[in-house]
């Protein structure tokens, strides 16, 4: 069994203007150890996705089809359940930590607050759990003390991994954990992410805009367009759908001469959910779209080893 | 085209001077695109706006055209026809209630251009808003993030300046549409002849448009060159460590630390406390690590020619 199953998962916010599908039919396994990444632009649905997993969407979102923790579902779970779930079983790093922080209260109460809550923990363990914690995301004992402003903000993001670890929860999904950072405090960041998946057994699921971190970091990558999966496969392969390509293609690899002064880029802008393209979503940003793409809306479908596609050319020559 | 010589900006800033650009040689020639690469709090926008005139120098001058910049208003505006600033974030830089004619429009008419209209179109039709017409009347909320940069750009264009000055043009924006503004500055330079400098802490946009590289650490450039050289063979070790966290390379070197603080800039070569190849004593063994912790390294000079700041390639050389 898969530790998290989503099956068909739609998300809708009601609008005063009418209706936004945000999410539109997402299927996404993620097996016990496993890294998976979703990358796409803003406004993919990607980051709703991440939230509609715990139950975290606004009162005006709608969410339909099947999410699978562990085999248990989330969206029939009552609140007292999914409040035992989230942190315990689940756990989120969102992006811009100093957001996720409070200001008022030290950062070792904070990182201690979701065992107390459980119940893991008597105060005394909490305690030595919260440096253990601390040492594991790469930052001295002492810094428990310390209110968030005291600390960088890559220093904010491990505390906020910490909080994460604290319940040894089975799955963490990061959305965006280092987009805010710098470089050399991103890598940072990601080499203990990799630590934490390679040594913990714990399964990722890891949100991003940028393919390369994702690429690097994952098994599996899916990309998202308007709200849909468009393509799956092993992050060491080659991406089959035009918009992967163009995405790969965005941030290029130093030293490659065929990107030297001549930056690659889609035409057009992602589109809006209100008003969405006939057919395929992405016809009218695609650099090799058929006549029937504006009208054939097109499912995921096989594309070479373990790979699925959402385009019309997938599994033939492109 | 643009110089800085020996650029020096210091802040005040609870009783310890931050010395926030410390030292720097830096120019852009005639339909140049150089990047000004670094982390943050490394100076490079105190940089950039100092090539400005926004922010007076401690010491040092700028010079554009063969002549200092003068901080007197008529001289200011003046430059400011030529050299033109593309901030990161296209929503924070326009008016929410200015129409896209209006934003556009502001510059030439502080510099009383004639034939308003006429230049409007024609600078948002060289940004790509085509046709410009349909453009005229609509608000930035009503754009997509690209389009508004794009705005932003003509905004700059109208004024129809010599150099672009650009911090972070792309940050704020969509991968996909990241490279259709790159490509847009590109053909900028193509078409018009202009020079740009683009302050960024991006390489692989270094790579994709620029002909030349600074990298910056605390307030000085470390490495400068032409982009093929120092982006496939860095020599100083913090262009080295930039280049090895990115995704695709082998070996990563880690720096550890934080960007340091410009109040308390580190004797020696300013690099030394995170050095990897101090504290994996290469350093030691060629001998110079005495003057790592305490010799300071002479400013590079605005040449073209690779040119790094470190002991070690000192001692090769």
């Amino acid at each position: 069994m898969s530790l998290l199953e989503l099956d068909d998962v739609s998300v809708t916010y009601k609008l005063a203007g009418g209706e936004l599908p945000a999410v539109r039919g997402v299927s996404l396994s993620l097996e016990a150890g496993e890294a998976v990444g979703v990358v796409g632009e803003s406004g993919s649905g990607k980051s709703t996705l991440a939230m509609a997993l715990l139950r975290l969407l606004p009162r005006d979102a709608r969410i339909s089809g099947r999410i699978l923790l562990d085999g248990e579902d989330v969206l029939a779970m009552s609140w007292g359940r999914l409040r035992a779930v989230r942190w315990a079983q689940a756990s989120i790093v969102f992006q811009g930590a100093q957001h996720g922080l409070n200001p008022v209260h030290r950062i070792g109460d904070q990182i201690a607050e979701p065992l107390l809550i459980h119940k893991l923990a008597s105060p005394d363990q909490a305690r030595r759990r919260v440096a253990e914690l601390l040492d594991q995301v790469g930052l001295p004992g002492w810094r428990a003390k310390s209110y968030p402003h005291e600390l960088s903000g890559g220093q904010r993001q491990r505390v906020m991994i910490a909080m994460a670890l604290a319940c040894e929860p089975r799955l963490i999904v990061a959305d965006e954990p280092t987009t805010a950072l710098d470089v050399m405090v991103q890598a940072q960041v990601l080499t203990l992410i990799r630590e934490l998946i390679a040594t913990d057994d714990i399964s990722l699921l890891m949100i991003s805009h940028d393919l390369s971190v994702l690429a690097d970091l994952c098994d599996r990558l899916a990309v998202m367009y308007a709200g849909r999966v468009v393509e799956t496969g092993p992050a060491d392969g080659t991406f089959t759908h035009p918009y992967s390509r163009a995405l790969a293609a965005a941030f290029p690899t130093i030293g490659d001469l065929s990107s030297r002064l001549a930056p690659k880029g889609l035409g057009g802008d992602p589109p809006d959910p209100l008003q969405l393209p006939s057919g395929c979503a992405f016809h009218p940003r695609c650099p090799v779209a058929l006549d029937t793409c504006s009208t054939v809306s097109i499912e995921l479908r096989p594309a070479g080893e373990r790979r699925t596609a959402a385009c019309v050319l997938a599994g033939e020559a492109v | 085209m643009l110089e800085a010589n020996n650029l020096a900006v210091e802040f005040a800033g609870r009783g310890r001077r931050a010395r926030a650009v410390d030292g720097v040689n830096l120019s852009v020639g005639a339909g140049e695109i150089v990047a000004l690469v670094g982390e943050s709090g490394c100076g490079k926008t105190t940089l950039a706006r100092t090539l400005l005139g926004l922010e007076r120098p401690t010491s040092g001058e700028v010079r554009y055209d063969g002549s200092a910049l003068s901080h007197r208003g008529r001289a200011l505006k003046a430059y400011r026809r030529q050299v033109q600033l593309i901030l990161q974030d296209p929503m924070g830089s326009l008016n929410p209630r200015q129409t896209v004619y209006e934003a556009v429009a502001e510059g030439p008419r502080i510099h009383g251009l004639p034939d308003e209209e006429q230049v409007v179109a024609e600078a948002l039709s060289r940004a790509g808003l085509r046709p410009p017409e349909r453009f005229f009347l609509r608000y930035p909320h009503e754009l997509s993030g690209g389009q508004r940069q794009r705005v932003v750009i003509a905004g700059a264009l109208a004024l129809n300046p010599k150099v672009l000055i650009a911090d972070e043009p792309v940050a704020s924006l969509d991968a996909s549409v990241r490279g259709e503004i790159l490509a847009l500055l590109l053909r900028l330079r193509n078409e018009l002849g202009l020079s740009a400098l683009v302050v960024t802490h991006d390489l692989g946009l270094a790579w994709n448009i620029a002909d030349r590289v600074a990298v910056m650490y605390l307030g000085r450039i470390v490495e400068s060159g032409p982009v093929e050289q120092i982006l496939t063979a860095p020599q100083h070790p913090y262009t080295q460590a930039l280049l090895s966290v990115l995704p695709e390379s082998p070996d990563r070197i880690v720096l550890t630390g934080e960007p340091p603080d410009p109040t308390r800039i580190p004797t020696g070569c300013r690099f030394h406390p995170r050095c990897q190849l101090l504290a994996s004593g290469k350093a030691a063994a060629a001998g110079i690590d005495t003057a790592c912790h305490s010799e300071p390294l002479p400013i590079l000079s605005s040449a073209a020619d690779p040119q790094t700041a470190c002991h070690l390639t000192l001692v090769d050389s």
